[in-house]
């Protein structure tokens, strides 16, 4: 599903990320972690196609988005969801407003967007809540709003920058039930994160970064074979999804 | 689409009305320049009617008689026109005619000639020239001819008409552009401010995949707004402006040139398009100004 071919990224002197190779299946659920200034932020933004890389190929869902012309992006957006650890509500919007934004932006039916924004809302467990504002919501509730937004549009891929971040523990633990619940779905899940416990309890696969190098990935072997192609121990998946 | 334009279109009007000193500065910023741009018009499209209507002269000169002169003295007065040399033919045009004449280019206005007690015109003669410097000649030495009380030679206010009508072309353009890039910018800070209250709304949207275009329509909104309250309240000022000139000296002018001006209708019905044109113009380019900066990805 993302695939990072031997990609570096430099800011000026600094290191964003340094010869990354990383290969993330498709329904795969990964923890990115790392020390502040590893470069974790840049692999997201490299995906999301905010800054280009400076070497290497970056490939996702079948297609190579290493230089993509600025009127592809927003529909590879489309296809990406986003969580966010401030949430990123619209303070002015109710629940609902929120979640069928993500879909009018994208010019979807009325009547789609009703039927779709509940079936979403209802998944992440606030339905009942829709007519509120985020301002009359915990922590917690935004963040299942925030994530009920980011999977309205059913993206291939959720991407978490530090989604926990801001709740406490026995909140945070909810949010990666109903993350885990959505990557049972199908969603590949990538989340970056510094609580280790949620890393330790989850029991998923781990990629670690410092200083913009993979120095860790649980799944082992990966690196380039022979013909430099990627190879990590499983098949490359042939993803024809065109967007 | 159009359910969005209505949104788009209430947030617009809301953002005006939130940042009202800034979006009256903008108005009024875009308001003078397109008063400017008026009178240059106005000017313009009257000297160029003048111009063209007195064109049709261009090649003739008119030698005024006495109401003295009797029938029986005119082949006199042809043969001293004559005598002067390079006329092509001449035409005799008695008072009746020229005002009949006058009539008719008074087009729709020809009807305050009607009850003139008595004709204040001259009987003429329109002598055709074959050179033009032949014509510089005759129309000197056609006043020493007994009887002749004026001549007028077109060919010089033709030319200098032409000058001032380019004049008048070029001077708009140059002014109108330097107005034009003024305006935008005044757009582009109002516009700033609500792009500043929405910032946060504006990278949410482009996380969600919104295009550019998407992200930019809101503010567009609110400058074509901008651009056409401007136009409105132009056309308006125009209006009264050009209903009082053509009042006050309108009819005085009219009598002097023996040419009508241009009617206030039709002159602000072109004003109104150009400055909606203009003003949604600005709006526009205004708006995407102010936003590029937020769509660098
Ligand atoms: N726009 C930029 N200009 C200059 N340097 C940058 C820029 N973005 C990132 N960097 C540098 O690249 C490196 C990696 O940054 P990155 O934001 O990816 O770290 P991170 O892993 O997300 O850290 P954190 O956990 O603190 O969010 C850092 O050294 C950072 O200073
Ligand atoms: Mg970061």
């Amino acid at each position: 599903m993302i695939l990072f071919r031997n990609v570096s990224k430099n800011f000026g002197s600094n290191v964003g990320l340094a010869n990354a190779s990383v290969h993330i299946n498709k329904g795969d659920f990964v923890f990115l972690v790392g020390p502040s200034g590893a470069g974790k932020t840049t692999f997201i933004r490299l995906i999301l196609k905010e800054i280009d890389p400076d070497k290497g190929r970056i490939t996702l869902a079948g297609k190579d988005i290493t230089h993509l012309s600025r009127r592809e992006i927003p529909a590879l957006r489309q296809k990406i969801g986003m969580v966010f650890q401030d949430f990123r509500l619209l303070e002015k919007k109710t629940v609902f407003e929120n979640v069928a934004f993500a879909m009018e932006i994208h010019n979807a039916k009325r009547r789609d967007i009703k039927k779709q924004v509940m079936y979403v809302l209802d998944l992440v467990g606030i339905a009942d809540k829709k007519d509120r504002y985020p301002n009359e919501l915990s922590a917690g509730e935004q963040q299942r709003v925030g994530i009920a937004r980011a999977i309205v549009n059913n993206p291939r891929v959720l991407i978490c920058d530090e989604p926990t971040g801001n709740l406490d523990p026995v909140t945070a633990m909810e949010i990666m039930d109903l993350l885990d619940k959505i990557n049972l779905r199908g969603t590949t899940i990538l989340m970056v994160t510094h609580a280790k416990d949620i890393v330790d309890k989850m029991n998923k696969r781990v990629v670690a970064i410092e200083n913009g190098r993979i120095v860790r990935d649980e799944e082992g072997q990966y690196g380039l074979d022979t013909e430099g192609d990627f190879y990590d121990g499983r098949d490359v998946e042939v993803d024809n999804y065109v967007f | 689409m159009f359910s969005r334009l209505g949104y788009n279109i209430r947030q617009a009007f809301a953002q005006i009305w939130r940042n009202k000193a800034m979006s009256f500065t903008a108005v009024l910023a875009i308001t003078a320049m397109m008063l400017v741009l008026g009178i240059f018009f106005v000017a313009f499209v009257n000297v160029d009617l003048f111009a063209n209507v007195i064109q049709q002269d261009y090649n003739v000169v008119e030698v005024y008689l006495d109401d003295s002169v009797a029938e029986e003295d005119l082949p006199e007065v042809e043969q001293a026109l004559t005598d002067i040399g390079g006329v092509e033919r001449l035409e005799y045009r008695s008072k009746e005619d020229a005002l009949e004449i006058m009539k008719n280019r008074w087009g729709e206005n020809g009807y305050l000639l009607d009850n003139l007690e008595t004709n204040p015109l001259p009987n003429s003669y329109l002598v055709y020239v074959t050179e033009k410097s032949d014509a510089d000649r005759l129309s000197v030495e056609a006043r020493d001819i007994p009887g002749v009380t004026d001549v007028t030679y077109y060919q010089d206010t033709v030319d200098k008409l032409s000058k001032i009508t380019h004049f008048i072309q070029i001077g708009s353009v140059v002014v109108m552009a330097f107005l034009v890039i003024v305006s935008v910018i005044v757009v582009a800070n109002t516009i700033k401010l609500t792009v500043f209250n929405r910032s946060k709304e504006i990278g949410i949207m482009k996380y969600l995949g919104a295009t550019d275009w998407f992200v930019r329509s809101p503010f567009i909104v609110e400058g074509i707004i901008i651009g056409a309250l401007a136009a409105g309240i132009s056309a308006g000022l125009m209006y009264l402006l050009y209903s009082k000139l053509t009042d006050v000296i309108g009819p005085d002018i009219l009598r002097v040139l023996s040419v009508p001006v241009v009617p206030v209708n039709y002159m602000i019905y072109n004003l109104l398009i150009i400055f909606m044109a203009l003003g949604v113009g600005i709006g526009t380019c205004g708006s995407i100004v102010s936003i590029r900066r937020f769509l660098d990805k």
